[in-house]
């Protein structure tokens, strides 16, 4: 049941909990203990806005950077993790198995602004091996949605 | 020359169907809500999709053989094995179909002809009073009771059977109603037709969209599995409906005779229809899955706005159609249809239109987003608070 409920947030946040007990078929209170738990739990972390800025006059550059690193007797990566997350100009970060360690998403006002950001906090990091640096030129697909495409209701009419 | 006066009989008297005036009505009208159609809102699931187009690009676009590519055969076999507990021989029981209704044309033309009587449990799905006629025989309607949420009843079919009955439709999960035939309802009915010689044509396209226990077919019963012609498709399950394919299981005898129909008639299905579709038998029961949990959630979404604005309406378990009954409301189902699209552009189509007991319901899907559904809740309740 919470993970149907789970899957049913996850696509849409904004239904009200008396929707999703209908949808689930229980009590709105039942939902609203659930949601409570989930996010007393940190399982739900938060509600944010899956938004296409590209479209606003918001101008953001998003760079995903690979970054090797050192990790740190006893801590492992954590430690260094903790430096870069700090920093609000990074949305994302991962730790990766493969060719580098983490993976960090940038975002910025200007290619100049996250390339300076990169230079002069990420790489400087006692840790830091050395970063690879690729900007976003568009963004086809996230979380699910695909991003050029508007829901249109193509079905014609037919006798059935 | 008065080319009316020479055209067949059997087919003109066949009145046109009784929807046709709102689709023509919503084609001039912007933001109308349709929950008119009776089509998965889906896409096709992507794999089987790009299954298809990998068919066109190795250049498979010749005629499979007439029954249907063996290997999609073999993968009906085992779906209605697997899913449905029934068996079937590749070779000689299965013919690979123009979607459903095509296999309710064959079945009906290799049972019924002139002088044949063929029940149809109504409010019915269109097709199968149109193509009994168009055979030559003659539909005779069995009404449904809303009090038995539109299952069917050994006492109606008592009442119905004559000694020209050769076939009895049955169709749940059903269109229009939603209704669904569990175990127990069919074992009356299996008990009263056992030593009767009648046919069983069950159409069971919805069968994967059943939101309370298993599906059950009539040929789940070993004594009338012989005599009953069961079709199945991927419109419905699997959001396939332009691909137009579906499929007929039936006993050899029968089979032969659909065979020689489908083979003159149209050759084979669709290849490329037939590629994707072996695909979708073979890995999409996630994809499937998903769907059919998420018109659960709508149904249930529904079900309770429709009662929330004070419409009548049992709980529909199965396909993806609520049918209120809007009878209080001192409106014809027409009435009711063409006041809500006009005053407040949302389609449901009227009951009528499935047979006249349908007279005094509308039917709407909910196969469409659940935005559209919410807001064409509202409207319907501003309507009826206004009426």
């Amino acid at each position: 049941m919470k993970n149907e409920l789970l899957e049913i947030l996850a696509k849409n946040c904004r239904l009200t909990n008396s929707q999703i007990a209908v949808m689930l078929g229980v009590e709105e209170k039942e939902v609203a203990e659930m949601i409570k738990e989930l996010e007393e739990n940190n399982i739900i972390l938060g509600y944010p806005a899956l938004i296409d800025w590209e479209k606003t006059d918001n101008d953001t550059v998003t760079a995903y950077i690979e970054v090797r690193v050192t990790p740190q007797r006893g801590r492992g990566f954590d430690k260094v993790a903790e430096r870069i997350y700090q920093y609000p100009q990074v949305t994302h970060l991962s730790l990766m198995s493969g060719d580098y360690d983490l993976f960090v998403t940038v975002e910025g006002k200007s290619m100049k602004e996250v390339a300076l950001f990169v230079a002069e906090k990420l790489a400087p990091i006692e840790s830091v091996l050395s970063t690879s640096t690729h900007f976003v030129l568009k963004k086809y697909k996230e979380k699910g949605v695909i991003f050029e495409q508007k829901y249109k209701d193509n079905r014609e009419a037919v006798v059935l | 020359m008065n080319i009316k006066k020479m055209l067949c009989r059997h087919i003109t008297a066949v009145p046109p169907s009784g929807i046709r005036k709102y689709f023509d009505l919503i084609n001039e009208m912007e933001d109308v809500i349709s929950l008119g159609i009776g089509e998965p809102d889906f896409v096709t699931p992507w794999n089987i999709r790009e299954e298809g187009i990998y068919s066109l690009e190795k250049g498979y676009t010749n005629y499979s053989s007439n029954a249907g590519a063996i290997e999609l055969r073999r993968e009906i076999c085992r779906y209605m094995e697997r899913r449905f507990n029934l068996k079937y021989s590749p070779e000689e029981e299965v013919l690979v179909t123009v979607g459903g209704s095509e296999a309710i044309d064959l079945a009906i033309r290799a049972l019924a002809t002139i002088g044949d009587e063929v029940i149809i449990p109504e409010p019915s799905f269109v097709a199968y009073k149109g193509c009994t006629l168009f055979a030559g025989a003659t539909p005779v309607s069995l009404r449904l009771k809303s009090e038995n949420e539109f299952r069917l009843k050994r006492e109606d079919l008592e009442k119905v059977i004559t000694g020209k009955t050769k076939v009895l439709i049955l169709a749940y999960p059903n269109n229009p109603t939603g209704a669904i035939m569990q175990y127990d309802d069919y074992a009356d009915i299996v008990d009263f037709l056992e030593d009767k010689e009648i046919m069983i044509i069950s159409d069971e396209l919805y069968a994967e969209l059943t939101y309370e226990g298993q599906h059950v077919s009539i040929a789940n019963f070993d004594q009338m599995k012989d005599r009953t012609i069961v079709i199945n498709g991927f419109s419905k399950a699997f959001a396939m409906t332009g691909w137009r394919i579906g499929f007929v299981c039936a006993h050899r005898d029968i089979m032969e005779q659909m065979k020689k129909i489908h083979q003159y008639a149209v050759m084979c299905a669709p290849t490329t229809a037939q590629y994707a579709a072996i695909e979708a038998l073979k890995n999409s029961d996630d994809e499937v899955a998903d769907m059919v949990k998420e018109y659960n959630r709508r149904r249930r979404l529904v079900l309770n706005g429709f009662r929330g604005i004070g419409l009548d309406c049992f709980e529909p378990k199965g396909a993806f159609y609520v049918f209120p009954d809007i009878r209080k409301t001192g409106m014809t189902s027409d009435e009711f249809c063409e006041r809500l699209l006009m005053e407040e552009k949302v389609l449901m189509v009227p009951g009528n239109a499935f047979g006249e007991c349908g007279e005094g319901f509308v039917r709407a899907t909910y196969a469409t987003s659940t935005e559209n559904l919410t807001e064409a809740i509202k409207r319907t309740g501003r309507f009826l608070s206004r009426i």
